[in-house]
This record gives C-alpha cells, structure tokens and sequence, in this order.
C-alpha cells in the first residue's frame, strides 16, 4: 500500500502552482493538508503525475473578514479556523460543523479548500458552503473566477474546477444579524462519514436546509416559512428528490427519513436561534 | 524550489526530536517509513496507512498528525517529534507515561505511540481536560486491546498531576 | 521443603514490559534490522470471488530493474505440497490461488523486489485473464446442489456434516410442554489487530531448510502443517518470533499460509524476503471468525425448565477448509447447553465453503456464534412463556455443589457456583435500579431494554475436540489426539539469577510480568528478580504442537507449567541448601532472597549462592540435585479424546460469566446507547487483578464492536465491502462506556494455580447481552448483529408512504453493491439516425467515455480501451460491449464488462427510442454490479461512479445529435466540463 511514483514540486509562487495545473492537466494533483490525497495515493486509487505542495505560499494562508464575508485561503487548515477566535461570532454555523470534519489529528493538517476540491458528497464543509450560498474562488493562468457552491459541486467527487485552476479560496457570507443557524449529523461513529448531515439557515427571508450524505453532493432547498404538515410534506419531497441510495452502512429508506426527522428539528431549531 | 523527479531520492533535512537530521526520500515516501527505516524511529508505528488507526501520529510543526497522511518531501525544513522524546532520561518515563504504566493503559504497546503524542500534544494545551473531551480527542484513536477505559484514566490523572506542576516547572507532558 | 505463602500474585504490579513499550523501544517484527540484500515482498491479490485464471503475464513485472523474482500458482505447486486439510475430503488448500480463485483477496502472484514501493509499482504490470464464475455467497446457499462448486474433488460445497445425539433429545421434546425456536445468522468480524502480519523468511539451499521471523501466535500445531507444505522435516523449518507483538486476539495464527508462500519466495529469490502485510490486504484476506446460520430449538417445561436442546448449525468456513477448522464449531462441542443443566441435546452440524476469506482463529473462537444463538433461545423461553428471563436462569443454571459436572456433551465443567454468582451480579450490580430506570424511560416514551446473558468461558481447549468432526470410526483409524502439553522452563545463571522461558508468544498480554510473579512467588524472590523470555524458537526451545498462545491457556496452563518448574527447581535448591544448613529439606524456607531454616531465620544462604552452587561447584552437588535448568511438560489428565458416544470435554477449564445491561434506541436514529452494562465473571484465580481488568474491558470492547459496528461484508456477488477502517467500523472511545466488572473466585481444581482463561468471555456474553437488550427495547423476535442504526430504525419508523410528487419507483432492495438506475435524454435526430449511431464504432468511440478506441469484433460486439474516474480516481479499463435483443430502431439492450486495475464491473441496460416531434426521446434503465478493489475500499465511490459514467454516455449521445438532457439537468452538470 505505497504510492506510485510522481514527482513533487513545493510551490513558491502562485504562477508555479498554475504553470504546473496548466501544463499537466488532471495529471497534476494539489496537496495542502493531505489528509484525502495521501490515502487515495497510498492505495493507487489516484495516479498523478506531479503532485504540487501549496503549503508554503504565505498568500494562501489567510483568513480574511471583513463586515460582509470571510475569505479562507486554500492554506487554511481546518484546526486553524476552528482555533479562530472569530469564527462562532462571524459564522456559527461553521463553528458548528467543522467539529465533526474527521478527527482532531486530521483537522490540524486538513485544509478548508482541500475539503472543498474533494467534493465528498457527505463532507461537512462542502454543506456549510451550500447552506450559506457560499462561493469557491478559482484562478488559473486564464485569470479568476468565483463560483457559487451549489453549482460548484457537480456530483460525487466532481466539481465544475477546471483541470488548469487552483481553488484558491472559499468565501462565506458572515452571519448577518436576526439570521438563525443549525446543524446535526449522524454517522455509525462520530467522525465518520456522515450518513445524513442537516445545516438548517433562517433569515427574513425564509429558511433553507441544505443535506449531505444523501445526494451524490450537498443540497439545499429552501422552504421560505413553512411550518406544519406544509413543512413536513416539503421535506418529503425534498426527501425523495435527493434519490438516496442503498450502501453499506444504511439504506436510502432511512436516509429519507433522517432527511425528514433531523430536517425538521434542524429548520426549527434555525428558526428557535433566530428568534 | 525545483521540480523533484518522481524516480530519484531527494535529500530530506528536519528537526527531529530537536536534533537536526537528513536522509534521502523519493517524492513519494510516506513520512512513516522515512522515520522508521531512514532516520531509525521505529517507535512511530503503522497500522493502516489510510489515516484512521491513529498509530502513527507525531507532532508535526507543534500539532498531533498522521506521519502516513504526510509525504517525507513535505515536512522537509519541519520541526517532528516522535515517542522517542517523551521520556525526560533513559530510565527515567515523564508524568503521562508513568500514568499509562499505573493503569495498565497499554496491552501490546502498538497503538500507544499515537495516543502518547496526542496526548502530549493536547495536554500542553489544555491543562484541565475533562473526560468527555478527552474522549473525542482520542476518537482519532483505534486500541484493540484496553477497551480505552484505562487510558482515559491515565490521560485523566497525568493532566491533574501536570496541571498541579505546571507553575512551578515546566515540565513536559 | 515448605511452600511459602503468595506475596507478588494477586497484586497488580506494574508491568516489566511497559518501560520500553511507552518510549518507543519496543521491537515488534518490522522493527528488527535485516539482513544486508533482504529483499521485500508484495502480493498481487484477486479483486473476484470466483473465476478460473486462463493465464498470468507476470513478463513486464519481471523486467523492472529491482525486481528479483515473481511467483505464481504454478512455482508455489511446483516446489510445495498443499496445506493439509482437517475433514476427510479429496481437496487442496494451497496458500495461493492455483487456476481458480475463490475469494477476493486470494493471493494470485508475488514480486519480490529491492524495496516495497518497487514490489508493488511491479504488481500493476502483472496482468491475469479472468473468466469469472457465479459465486457462493450465503451459507445456506451452498447447501443448495444447483449451485457452483468451489473445489470439483469435493462434488459439492458442503466440507463436513456430523450428527450428534446425546441422552434422548426425540422423546424430550415429544414430552415438552413447548417448542423455542430460534434462527439466528452470526456475521463475519475480527479482531483485526493494529499490528498487521509480518514476517522474514530465508532458505538455506546447503540444508533445504528454511529460518522464518514472524508475528505468528501459534498454535504450533500449524508448524507441522508448515513443514509438511514445505516439504522438509520439522526440524528444517525453524520458526522464530520477535519479543513482541502487537495484538492478536487469535488473528495471527491465519499468517502460517503466508509463512509457506514468503519461504518458497525466498528460495526462488535466493534472498531473505520480508513481507508485512498492509491494512487493506489485512482487512480482505487475513483471517475472519465464521459466519454461521444456526437454528436452536428448545424443550420446554411449562415453568421454563429446558429438557431438551436441537442444534443445527451452517458453519461458514469460507473459500478453503485451511488448518485448523473446522475448530471453530466444534471448541464449543462439549459445552453446547452452556452454563445449563441440560441432559438431551441433538446436533447437526454442517461445514460449507462459499467464496469468502477462510476463517481461523478469532477471539472467543466457536463461542460468539454458539451464545448468540443459546442466549437468544433462553430470551425467547422467557417471553413466550411469559416469564421473568432471570428466573429462566434460575431455573435451568448447574446447581451449586454439582461440580465437577458432566455436562450432556462431555464437558467437565471445573469448578463454579453459578447460582451465588448470578445472585451476587444482581445485588451488586444493581439489577432492581436497572428495572426501575428501565420502568421510568418507559413511561416517558422511550426505548429502553434489559438483556441478560451466561455463557461458560471455556479456556486450555483439548486438541482432540477438533478430531468430533470426524466419526468414531475415522478416529480410530487416524489414532488419537487429545491433551493441552504446556512448556515452561526455569533456568539459573552463575550469578544465581533466575531466567524463565515459555513456548507461549504474548501479543501484549503481559506474560513477562505475571510469570515473574509466579516465579518470584515459588522462589521467594522480588518479581523483579526474576526475567522472562517469551519469544519463541522452535529450533531451541522446549515446545510441543499445543505451544502457542490461543485458547486462553496462558493463566492456566503456561502459568501453571512456570510454577511447577520453579517448584522442581525448588526442590533440588531445598535439598543443597538443607545440607549447608544441616535440617532437613522439609524445614527448608525460601523467603526474601533468602533459603533458611524454617524457625531459625539468622541460619540462612543467600539464594543466587546456593542457585549457582550447580555451575561452580556441580562436583559438590548429587546428580539429582544438580539445578541448572528445569523443563516442565503438564497435561491435564482431564483431557481424553472423545469418547465412542462423541463426548468430548472440549476444553480443561470452564469460567462463568454473567452479563446484564440497560440501553436506549434512539427513536429518529435507531442508535443504540449503553446506558449501563455490568459483567460478572468467576475465571478462577485471579493473578493480576489489573491484567485481568483489562483482558475483560479489552474483550467487552470487541464484543461491542461485534454488536453494533464491525462486519466483513460481502455483496450478493462476492465482492468484499469493508476494506479499509473507514468501512470497517472499530470501535473509538466515543463508542465504549465503562463496564462495571465484578468478581467471584471458585479456583479450578484441575490447573495448578487454580487459574482459568478470562480474555474471551465477553466475547461471547457481550454481542447476544446487547442483542438481548435491543430486542427487548424494539419488542422484536428475530435480531441480527451488527445492530446497525439503519436496521433497527426499520422497526421504529412507521412505513414510509410512496412519494406524492412522483410516480412509484419499483422499490427492490438493493444490496451490496448492485446499482440499478434509469434516466432520460433527448436528441435532436430520428430515431433511425440515433439508431444508426448507437451501432457505428465511430460514433460509440465519441459516446463512451474516456474512450481510446473501438474494435468491431461483430455488428453488435465491440472492444474498447477506456479510461474512466471520479475526481482523482482513475483508472484505464478493457470494455466489452455487446449489443442484444435488437428491435430497430426502437430499443436495444446494451451489455458492457469492464476490466481494469482498479475493479471490474458489469452492467447492462435496455434503451428506448421513442419519436419526440423531430427529434428522439431516449430512455434507459440499467443494471451494475461492480467488484474488485474500488467496491472493497471506496465503494462510497461507486454509486456516483456509475451514474455519472451512464448519464455521460447519453449526454455524449444527446449532443452528438445536437440536442440535450431534458430537464437541462445535464447541461448543469457537465456543462462548465466539456
């Protein structure tokens, strides 16, 4: 269980890190964290040709926030933002995901955006992007981009990235006042991939609910103010269009009506916190 | 810094275990088997190679992490410690290690060096864990044989004893 | 001579091996230094479960520099006898897989190299032609004649059948006030230790003898299958093992196999070759506990009284009947009506092979699967007579005074009082406030239940148990086997120091440290006066086919063969130093470090003075006194091999445990939360309180995982589902509560310590308590491990309504890794023009996928070179594609097998033309089945994989014709990856 070969390139600039994307295509792999690449290496599932190290571009290290939104480079790990003395001000709802991203040992080398890249349709940080209509900034020799999550995300472990770009940064709106936040997950043991996750957002305008673990990607609907048998005959149908499917660890049944129970409790406990 | 060939070893140089070391790495080394048949350090253990068993663990840059989820090439320039520090002599254990060997918190001893460097890690941090914490800090851990029970213990009891020292000596975990 | 009075044993001193463990010190296999030029090796594994290899090309492999040698079936057949096999069947079990294979994981070819890396990048040059076949997956399955047979010599797949009678079973039950019955399916699960295999094997071409380093536990017995496999004389395989080892829990007997394959690779090599096994080839292909089928029936009294037991069990060996199984059902022969005095049983019991990984040695061994299934029975006996489960145990436990008891099947159960313990688990373990909180979260609409569970504990097993499985007529034949020799031998040094050594191999059990407190006992010196060497050598040391350390024979047997060598020892020292004090050897005492006059503590010798008297002075010292080194052999007399009428005392000691517990459902989850759970355990002697602790929350926490989390699962097709940990679910300490562990003591009268075994127990008490628990929350009969929160949700959640926003979907389960899938698109040309393109290789070559190339072998065969993946996952795969059932140009049935490094899959789909104004709607529906390494270590993955492979195909379609995903869902999805 050893990788095969590749070669390695520490970037020093940003122009590198694209020269690399744009010169060897989907033959290229960025590491930051690690923590999904290396497995996936180990055990041959991903073959790259050159894998390109972000980790020392001081750029890419930061986390910025400013009164509207919070920008967390590709180099952020995920210990550091959580270790962020702002973070459940600016963003509760982040705060309270990023405890159930694996464990504490792969938080401290695990990177937001390397989250993000993977697009694990059970993953924690892509929910919390899509809850919140966060956006995915991507830059390339071609120049920059910024691309809303829910169509970001395209499916299992496939984004709208192209070969050539870098994802540079994910930018979350900060928790606007009056707004309301929830979050509750299940997995066989905690730190496992989540057989249902549930980020529930309540504002003035209504309430969305975003899932993961059920969709080959994290989805969202919104469900304006409805309450009462109005919500929960929403929620089926919300249920039933993320077409779950039978694995290993739960069948689609179950992971409708987790959608369905945790859903519910997720929208009004948003709505309690808004309140 | 130049493209490193995927076919040649690479000279790696680190701080480990506050001493400088260098040894010679293919790009795609696993930091693992650097420490263990490059550098000699084989107290870290392997025990799954896909970062879940916890066996593994060091402190990376001054934070518990897998050494099989890490590449040698990457913790070039970096500053590791392994099991092999922890013991403040030869003969001598520190606090958290003595707590271990009072309460029987190590059967077979393999996945004991993973939670030893957690643990030393999270207890510089934080001086008064409580037991909740301290298990979901460990969840990143696999033991086969204790059952947990008495680790928790140990981890429990050498934090009161660091946390009492603390003022006085700055001691090691 | 006089003994002395315990002083180290029963305390719980601190560990002599913890010092180098907790600095990093410890040397575990890969943690020795080779031999300069040891070369290592890599295993190329089979992703079917069934298929016959039409060939191998190992040339490309061999080619890459560094690459000293590639083994396949043919090498090992050709320099190697087969395994010996424990039934009387006409087949072979070779350690790699010989024309056929028959489970995922088999090994199929080796590549031994400079370094690791090198032998695995050779690995992926190796290319085999596979000609799959339909496997055997379920139990009950390969009883079915229709079936495939796994090995032609054996006519059908059924490996051993028995039937067993004991009193008058028939007329019981025709008496019985009520029939019980049970039939409970035990999965497979394993202990699945952090430290995997690991082993150095070198040959000496001068001697045709091979030197192997390994992990391995034992039992040795396996050494002579070794041998045989190798073709040499015992003492031309010298087996070695490391001074430690990182967990076994019986697991590491299931290396032997590989010790044959990586000696023949070292001769074929020339060189040592070091292997270790990885996590994934561990987790698919080491070694597993049974899965078993069992039916029990009971004969009831209208009071709850059990007349009568009716066994049948299907026990679930897997793709070869390897050495030692069929063990694992008959360990617990003997002690079939468990802690019950029962004096009718009848037993039918059938071993089959279906293609899965053969199965070993795992803790608990034969006794997870038999209280599964009795325990679960003595719930059913309560409920449906309505009466309170413990007063069940009351009713049908062994009596107090009965011991030693014969049990119906031939076990001779030791010592115990199962009735005091059963009461004195309740009172201290606070059953009443358990039924009071139970009565209380039941009020306030909860789910809460109470399981109970007794098992006797058997430890020091009977080699001849394994020899129930054949007639008595066969065993006449064969000769007998039985007894349990245990080894342990005390020497002295020059300086008076005492070295003990013991053909038992810890796997982190703290042997070192429990034999220096037996010693030091019988020697009246400090525990820490006295050193152990546990690491074996079977070219030096005293050993016998029974050494190893399985079958918790540690305590009891090794325990007592150590102390009674240091009394031999004793005895002879007594006998030296009683001349130099001038009493009588009788008022000899060792006490202190000290041998004196009993009475007289002033006349006294050092003791390292008189122990090394037989090195400086032998001249001086009778011949029978001379104490240099002393070797005991002990076998219980206990032990006889089964009798004419199949009875069989299956192990020498027997402990008793019982279990209770409290949990809660989660009503939206269907999680189950411990909320209390005591056990109770009389094991005998206790030795080291603290070892004994942790042999108990050790195994509770295995058995735990065995309830609710950890099974080896296989789709309906064979392939392997739990490969990785991620998949494989272990329990964390997030997941384990605290037992309460309580005590009683009634020594074993048979063992010289009067020690019993106590590490396996809860692996037996624990899964059925917990099973018992939840089946008393749900209010439900039939019950199955793991209690996954999926499965017992589905008897909370009330049945889910079709879905209102959209037509019936036809709810099949699917299991494993089955997809099945439908979906629609539309182009913007006729159904004719679409037609034409779907039978056109130019045009398929543009569809497919990450196509390189279409050859038309026929008008509706094809082959193509593919490369497919997900993210970063991918892999080139061999296609094959059929065209069939043709209804131009309204629907086609296409057919595809993929073939690659990463997996294979087949899938098939019918596709409908239907004219749609001027262009053409197509639909599909479609069925997969993927296998190999992708299913077993990211088969998350393979859903995804599928369809986004399936929908790219049609959207390829609908542009080529210049039109698009209906819904415009397709543009979405692909649209920013053209």
């Amino acid at each position: 269980m050893k990788p095969a070969r590749f070669d390695y390139v520490r970037a020093e600039h940003l122009a590198e890190v694209h020269d690399v994307l744009a010169e060897n295509g989907n033959d290229a792999r960025v590491i930051a964290g690690g923590q999904t690449l290396l497995p996936m290496l180990s055990m041959r599932l991903a073959r790259p040709k050159v894998v390109v190290d972000i980790m020392h571009l001081p750029q890419l290290q930061t986390i910025d926030a400013d009164k509207g939104t919070i920008r967390i480079g590709a180099g952020v790990r995920q210990a550091q933002l959580l270790g962020w003395p702002l973070l459940s001000d600016r963003q509760p709802l982040l705060a309270a995901a990023l405890p159930w991203v694996g464990h504490a040992q792969t938080r401290n080398r695990g990177t937001i955006c390397g989250s993000l890249a993977h697009a694990d349709p059970s993953a924690e940080i892509p929910l919390v992007l899509v809850a919140l209509g966060g956006t995915i900034e991507l830059s390339s020799r071609r120049g920059r981009r910024r691309i809303a999550a829910d169509i970001f995300f395209t499916g299992m472990m496939s984004t709208a990235r192209s070969e050539d770009e870098l994802i540079e940064a994910a930018i979350l709106p900060a928790r606007p006042t009056g707004s309301g936040y929830a979050f509750q997950e299940f997995g066989r043991r905690h730190g496992d991939f989540a057989i249902a996750a549930c980020a529930a957002v309540a504002t003035d305008k209504g309430t969305r609910l975003a899932v993961a673990g059920v969709a080959d990607r994290a989805t969202m609907h919104d469900f304006a103010a409805l309450d009462g048998s109005a919500l929960d005959d929403a929620l089926d149908a919300f249920a039933w269009d993320l077409d779950a499917r039978d694995d290993l660890h739960a069948t689609a049944r179950y992971r409708r009506e987790l959608v369905r129970r945790m859903g519910r409790a997720v929208i009004e406990e948003a709505r309690r916190c808004r309140a | 810094m130049p493209r490193l060939n995927a076919t040649q070893r690479h000279r790696v140089r680190l701080t480990v275990n506050g001493r400088q070391v260098e040894a010679d790495a293919e790009p795609r080394m696993l930091l693992t088997d650097f420490l263990r048949h490059e550098l000699g350090l084989t107290g870290t253990h392997v025990g799954c190679e896909h970062g879940v068993c916890g066996a593994c663990t060091i402190d990376i840059d001054g934070v518990p992490a897998r050494a099989c989820l890490t590449l040698a090439v990457q913790a070039d320039g970096g500053t590791i410690r392994t099991v092999e520090s922890l013991a403040p002599e030869p003969g001598r254990l520190s606090i958290l290690q003595q707590a271990f060997r009072r309460h029987h918190a190590l059967q077979c001893g393999f996945c004991t060096a993973g939670i030893l460097m957690s643990l030393d890690c999270y207890l510089r941090d934080r001086p008064e864990p409580t037991e909740a914490e301290l298990r979901e800090f460990l969840g990143g851990h696999l033991c086969r044989c204790t059952g947990y029970t008495p680790i928790l213990k140990a981890a429990l009891e050498a934090a009161t004893m660091l946390h009492k020292k603390r003022p006085e000596e700055q001691l090691h975990a | 001579m006089a003994t002395t009075a315990t002083t180290w044993c029963g305390q719980s001193v601190e560990r002599v091996e913890d010092a180098a463990l907790l600095t990093g010190r410890g040397r575990y296999i890969d943690d020795l230094g080779v031999k300069p030029g040891t070369l290592h090796a890599a295993i190329l594994r089979s992703q079917h479960a069934h298929a016959r290899i039409a060939a191998i090309r190992t040339d490309a492999a061999t080619q890459v520099p560094g690459v000293a040698a590639v083994l396949t079936g043919r090498d090992v057949t050709a320099l190697s006898a087969s395994l010996v096999v424990g039934v009387k069947a006409p087949i072979e079990c070779w350690p790699i897989a010989v024309d056929r294979v028959r489970y995922v994981g088999e090994p199929v070819a080796i590549v031994v190299a400079t370094d690791r890396y090198l032998a695995e990048d050779a690995l992926d040059l190796i290319d085999v032609d596979y000609e799959p076949l339909p496997a055997v997956v379920d139990p009950n399955d390969a009883l079915d004649p229709a079936r495939p047979v796994l090995h032609d010599g054996l006519g059908s797949n059924i490996a051993s059948e028995r039937s067993f009678r004991y009193g008058d079973p028939e007329r019981a039950f025709a008496e019985a006030a009520k029939r019980v019955s049970v039939t409970i399916r035990y999965p497979r699960n394993s202990g699945t230790p952090i430290e995997t295999y690991g082993l150095i094997a070198e040959y000496d071409p001068g001697e045709d003898a091979y030197d192997v380093l390994s992990n391995f536990m034992g039992p040795f017995s396996l050494h002579a299958v070794m041998a045989r496999a190798l073709k040499v004389s015992g003492n031309r395989l010298r087996l070695r093992t490391p001074p430690d080892s990182g967990g076994s829990f019986g697991v590491k007997q299931g290396l032997f196999p590989y010790i044959v394959l990586m000696s023949l690779a070292a001769r074929v090599a020339g060189k040592p070759v070091k292997w270790i096994e990885d996590r994934l080839e561990h987790l698919s292909a080491s070694v597993s506990a049974t899965n078993r089928v069992t039916t029990l029936d009971a004969a009831v009294d209208a009071d709850g009284r059990v007349r009568a037991l009716a066994w049948d069990q299907v026990e679930d060996v897997g793709a070869h009947i390897r050495a030692p199984e069929p063990a694992t059902l008959y360990r617990m022969h003997g002690n079939l009506t468990g802690a019950y005095d029962i004096r009718h049983v009848s037993v039918r019991n059938r071993v089959v092979l279906t293609n899965k990984t053969p199965t070993g040695l795992n803790r608990g061994f034969g006794g997870p699967q038999v209280y599964y299934a009795l325990e679960r029975l003595m719930q059913r006996v309560a409920i449906e007579l309505d009466l309170d489960p413990i007063d069940v145990f009351r009713r049908n436990l062994v009596p107090s005074g009965a011991f030693p008891y014969r049990a119906a099947c031939g076990a001779l159960l030791d010592s115990g009082d199962y009735m005091r313990t059963l009461e004195t688990a309740l009172t201290d373990g606070g059953f009443a406030e358990l039924r009071a909180r139970q009565a209380k979260a039941r009020a306030e609409g909860r789910l809460y239940g109470i399981g109970c569970a007794a098992a006797v504990e058997p430890s020091v097993s009977n080699m001849g148990y394994i020899t129930a499985a054949l007639t008595p007529a066969e065993r006449r034949k064969a000769g007998p086997k039985n007894g349990a020799q245990a080894t342990a031998t005390v020497a002295l040094d020059p300086l008076g120091a005492v070295t003990v050594h013991v053909a038992s191999v810890p796997q982190g059990q703290g042997h070192r440290t429990v034999l220096s407190q037996v010693v030091a006992d019988a020697l009246g010196l400090k525990f820490s006066d006295v050193r152990v060497v546990t690491e074996l050598d079977t070219g030096r040391d005293a050993w016998s086919i029974a050494s190893g350390n399985y079958s918790s024979r540690f305590a009891a047997a090794v325990g007592g063969a150590a102390h009674l060598a240091a009394n031999k020892i004793k005895g002879k020292l007594a006998k030296t130093a009683a001349a130099q004090l001038n009493v009588s050897p009788d008022d000899v005492e060792f006490v202190g470090g000290k041998i004196r006059a009993r009475g007289n503590p002033d006349n006294a010798l050092p003791f390292s003075r008189v122990a090394a008297t037989s090195h400086w002075s032998p001249g001086l010292v009778p011949e029978e006194n001379q104490a240099l080194r002393e070797t005991v052999f002990w076998t219980p007399p206990q032990l006889t091999p089964p009798s004419d009428d199949d009875e069989v005392n299956s192990s020498l000691c027997y402990g008793f445990i019982f279990d209770f517990c409290g949990v809660e459902i989660d009503r939206v989850t269907g999680a189950v939360r411990i909320d209390k759970y005591v056990t109770m355990h009389d094991c005998g002697r206790i030795l080291h309180p603290g070892m004994v602790a942790g042999q108990v929350t050790g195994g509770f926490t295995q058995a735990l995982g065995a309830a609710l989390y950890e099974e080896y699962a296989y789709g309906p097709d064979g392939s392997f589902l739990t490969g990785t940990f991620a998949d494989y679910l272990v329990p964390t300490p997030m997941e384990i509560p605290e037992p309460l562990i309580l005590h009683v003591e009634t020594p074993s009268p048979f063992t010289p310590l009067g020690t019993k075994g106590v590490g396996e127990g809860n692996c037996m008490s624990t899964p059925v308590c917990i099973a018992n628990a939840a089946a008393d929350a749900l209010g439900v009969a039939a019950i199955d491990l793991p209690l996954t929160p999926a499965k017992l949700a589905a008897h909370i959640h009330a049945a889910e309504p079709a879905p209102r926003s959209r037509p019936t979907v036809a709810a099949a389960p699917i299991k494993g890794r089955a997809l099945r899938g439908s979906g629609e698109a539309h182009a913007d040309a006729s159904p004719d023009a679409v037609w034409r393109m779907l039978l056109d290789p130019k045009t398929l070559e543009a569809l497919i996928p990450g196509c390189h190339g279409v050859e038309k072998l026929s008008d509706t065969h094809f082959r193509a070179e593919v490369t497919l993946g997900v993210g970063p996952v991918t892999g080139r795969y061999k296609a094959d594609i059929t065209l069939s059932d043709l209804d131009p140009p309204n629907a086609v049935t296409l057919t595809g097998i993929v073939t690659g490094a990463l997996g294979d899959g087949r899938g098939s789909g019918r596709i409908r033309l239907v004219p749609d104004g001027a262009g053409t709607r197509l639909t599909y529906e479609y069925d997969a089945a993927i296998g190999g390494k992708v299913a077993s270590i990211a088969g998350r993955l393979l859903d995804g994989a599928a369809k986004i492979v399936i929908r790219q195909f049609f959207t390829a379609l609908a542009r080529h014709t210049g039109g698009g995903g209906k819904s415009g869902f397709f543009a979405r999805l692909f649209g920013g990856r053209a």
